[in-house]
């Protein structure tokens, strides 16, 4: 589904990206683990096209889209949580999830199916339908954002550290949504400071440390021997 | 690190050389032009001085004015006062006035220049320059409106030698005198760490402050350097011309003025006034053609380079010639 | 002095009409900012070629309605053509060349507009005329009508932003630019959009503003500073404040005018910029930032 080639990014002059390879299979839930810094996040932009590689390849259903335009690959069905959620504040809940849902392709049909269903995954959300981003709590924010992306219809999303900030009982509602979009069929890149979560619901994991991956296994072999991830991440 | 000392020195000898060939050239210039392009060349001499006046907020500091207008006319304004009383006074006297008066305006604009950041600085620049613009065209019993003010040219006096009327050469060699003069302290100026610092905050103006430099007393400090030698451009003008109209205080001498400076290339001084002598240059020769017209071109053109070369001229040759 | 009561009540009335016209100009002026962070020097200029445009169709066809929608769409079609070529190239670059590049094209269409249409002013006939009583004074309805309709186009593009998903984009563009694109929203093609409209409004106050006072090459650096004085006492970006700021803006200057000649009034506006600048730099009909 999708596939890094080596992929090299800087910000101005500090070279963040030291060829970064990866893959994320049709369906798949894949996690990036690594500390703070070691450029997870930018991984995930320069995906996304927010970030333009220096070097390397981006290829997301067979296509190559280094570099491509964010709006195009939205388009192509690769969806982007970002790590502070970014909310349209002065939109309603609503009109968020509309940036997602109005698509020339989308029926109005499909469209009230599809705002039916994320409003059964998130009955707050519901609640809060006219109610302006900016006012909702974090963790509600954080659902917006899922949701958000939900109604892209994506076959992959880009989770940037979804659980940050959290409390328990979020925590957990966002283990649920994940297993919940892997059911359906949709493919996850997930990157987490949250280990346990991540060894649960991921299929492989990757390691990143200083721009490149030092590390990857599935998920099943790293639950069994936690002490290989202590060394990359000191926990 | 003695090589790059040695290239250094061999650079500014190259650069004093270069610099006294183009001041005997102008020098000499004037005993060979007919009388036009004569006094076209000193006019291009004082708009050159004009132009690295801006080029100093602009090209080295990075706050870009629209209200070079402003410091030039009152300059010019200031210097007339003093040349219309029924007994003028001499030719320092009314250039003392002038800056004077140049100085006062940019110490206004300095105090609002260190509040207001970017577009909000350009604005109000631009907002002063109208401002005066206004008050002289309507204050018609003390600036003489619309039409002006028309004096006579004083005579140039020097301590000890006494006092002779210019002629169109001599007057030519002493716009020359002080632009040269200007042009080297500038360069001194801008070398100097309280150029360097002007830089940085072009570059990096939070950086600068987080170092710990008191950014708001530099950039006042660019603005009075830049308003008054902006106002001894005016002073020259008032002197050469014999007059003082509102035209030249109106916001779009400053648009000009920002044109000279992309033009020729930001931050270099020289750039500018080559900028000055282009955008004369081609305002005359198409102005042949197209009349008023000749800003459809030139606009044309200057919004071109802003998109595609906005390192100017000279940066665009100094890079061809860098390779 | 004294200054009579029906001075006072007309030039109050005169004030709004011009603050509605104002308002027009300004709220282009404020989307385009607000989304795109540029500040556009050719905005009054394209007051000035929609009321050129505006008076040679009426000259034509003798029709006012004619003439603002001609206006509207010939310059609204220019701005796009004009953010396109001039303003996408510099995403991303220094704020100081999209001042430069604009201020370049301004020369370029008030040289332009004397070129094509000469250099004496136009005027465009009031498609209303007549006056009518107000108190015991007599109006032009005229006025009147223009502070309506720019009112009315105002509202229009208000209800627009708020409702459907094209309202949707440009209120998500402006809000976060990077997030709307990811959410598959052309920002771009919208900033395009954009400027049409802004650029078409203020075609229509160009237009609408012709009967009072003339269409001239030289109106557009008026309107162009005071759509920006606007626009920063009303808060950069916010619709409502500019609509505020404008009627404000122009009841100051329309009070100044009864002591002042107009051309003097104008330093009024200045003057309330730099306090504004000085002392709420955020706008002065913005609630206090947190």
């Amino acid at each position: 589904m999708l596939a890094l080639e080596e992929l090299h990014a800087h910000y101005g002059k500090s070279h963040v990206l030291h060829g970064v390879s990866l893959r994320v299979g049709r369906g798949e839930v894949v996690g990036l683990l690594g500390r703070n810094g070691v450029g997870k996040s930018t991984t995930l932009k320069a995906v996304m096209g927010l970030v333009r590689p220096s070097a390397g390849r981006v290829v997301f259903d067979g296509r190559d889209v280094t570099g491509a335009s964010p709006h195009h690959l939205a388009r192509l069905g690769l969806a982007w949580v970002p790590e502070d959620r970014r909310i349209f504040r002065v939109l309603s809940v609503l009109e968020n999830l509309r940036t997602g849902l109005d698509r020339p392709a989308v029926s109005p049909a499909r469209r009230a199916e599809l705002l039916e269903k994320v409003y059964a995954c998130f009955p707050v959300l519901a609640e809060r339908r006219r109610q302006p981003g900016g006012t909702l709590s974090g963790g509600e924010q954080q659902m917006l954002a899922i949701a958000r992306a939900m109604m892209l219809e994506p076959k992959l999303i880009l989770l940037d550290e979804p659980t940050e900030g959290l409390m328990p009982r979020m925590v957990a509602q966002i283990r649920e949504i994940v297993r919940l979009l892997h059911r359906d069929g949709v493919a996850i890149l997930l990157v987490e400071q949250n280990v346990p979560l991540t060894l649960e619901v991921a299929d492989r994991v990757y390691v990143m440390e200083k721009g490149v991956v030092r590390h990857h296994a599935p998920a099943a072999e790293l639950r069994q021997a936690p002490a290989v991830l202590r060394q990359y991440l000191g926990v | 690190m003695s090589r790059g000392g040695r290239s250094d020195r061999r650079a500014a000898t190259a650069h004093a050389v270069a610099f006294a060939l183009v001041v005997a050239l102008l020098a000499a210039a004037p005993l060979a032009l007919p009388g036009f392009w004569r006094r076209f060349l000193t006019e291009i001499l004082i708009w050159g001085l004009l132009a690295m006046s801006s080029d100093v907020l602009i090209g080295y500091t990075g706050m870009v004015s629209f209200g070079h207008s402003a410091f030039f006319g009152v300059g010019m304004y200031g210097a007339a006062a003093l040349l219309l009383t029924p007994r003028p006074a001499g030719l320092w006297l009314a250039l003392a006035a002038g800056l004077a008066g140049a100085g006062a305006v940019a110490a206004c604009v300095a105090f609002f220049a260190t509040r207001l950041r970017d577009i909000y600085f350009s604005i109000t620049t631009l907002v002063f320059s109208q401002i005066f613009y206004v008050v002289i065209f309507t204050w018609t019993e003390v600036t003489g409106g619309e039409n002006g003010l028309t004096f006579r040219q004083p005579p140039l006096f020097l301590p000890g030698l006494g006092a002779a009327a210019f002629t169109p050469v001599t007057l030519h060699w002493f716009v020359l005198g002080v632009v040269a003069l200007t042009y080297v302290a500038l360069r001194r100026i801008t070398r100097s760490p309280f150029g360097m610092v002007l830089q940085a905050i072009r570059e990096n103006e939070g950086r600068t402050r987080a170092i710990g430099y008191p950014v708001e007393r530099y950039k006042m400090a660019a603005v009075l350097l830049s308003g008054v030698v902006a106002g001894l451009a005016g002073v020259l003008y008032a002197v050469q011309n014999k007059f003082a109209a509102p035209d030249f205080v109106h916001f779009v001498l400053s648009g000009e003025t920002v044109i000279f400076n992309v033009m020729g290339g930001m931050g270099t001084l020289v750039g500018p006034v080559a900028g000055a002598a282009f955008f004369q240059l081609l305002r005359e020769g198409v102005s042949r053609y197209f009349t008023e017209y000749y800003l459809i071109p030139v606009g044309l053109v200057f919004t071109a380079m802003v998109i595609f070369v906005p390192q100017g001229l000279l940066g665009f040759l100094r890079r061809a010639l860098n390779r | 002095m004294v200054i009579p009561a029906e001075q006072i009540l007309i030039q109050t009335v005169n004030g709004l009409v011009n603050g509605m016209i104002l308002a027009l100009v300004a709220s282009g002026l404020t989307l385009i900012f607000g989304i795109m962070d540029v500040v556009n020097f050719t905005h009054g200029d394209l007051v000035m070629l929609g009321g050129f445009v505006g008076a040679v169709t009426v000259a034509a066809t003798g029709s006012f309605w004619l003439a603002l929608g001609s206006a509207a769409v010939t310059v609204g079609l220019f701005g796009a053509v004009l953010q396109v070529t001039t303003l996408r190239p510099l995403v991303g670059r220094d704020p100081l060349t999209t001042i430069l590049a604009t201020f370049g094209m301004s020369l370029v269409l008030q040289k332009y507009a004397l070129w094509q249409w000469g250099p004496s002013a136009r005027q465009i006939q009031e498609p209303l005329a007549g006056r009518f009583a107000l108190f015991y004074l007599e109006y032009p309805w005229y006025r009147v009508f223009t502070a309506a309709l720019s009112g009315a186009i105002i509202l229009a593009l208000w209800l627009f932003l708020k409702h459907g998903t094209y309202g949707i984009w440009i209120r998500a563009a402006t809000q976060d630019r990077i997030m709307a694109a990811a959410m598959g929203i052309p920002v771009p093609a919208v900033h395009t959009a954009v400027f049409a409209i802004g650029a078409a409004m203020a075609a229509a106050s160009g237009v609408l503003f012709g009967p009072l006072g003339g269409v001239t090459q030289t109106m557009g650096l008026d309107f162009t500073l005071r759509a920006f004085i606007v626009v920063v006492v009303g808060g950069m970006g916010n619709l409502a404040g500019s609509i505020l700021a404008s009627i404000f803006i122009s009841l100051l200057e329309a009070y100044a005018a009864i002591f002042v000649s107009p051309a003097q009034a104008v330093i009024v506006s200045f003057v309330a910029l730099i306090l504004t600048l000085l002392f709420r730099p955020t706008g002065l009909f913005v609630p206090t930032p947190k």
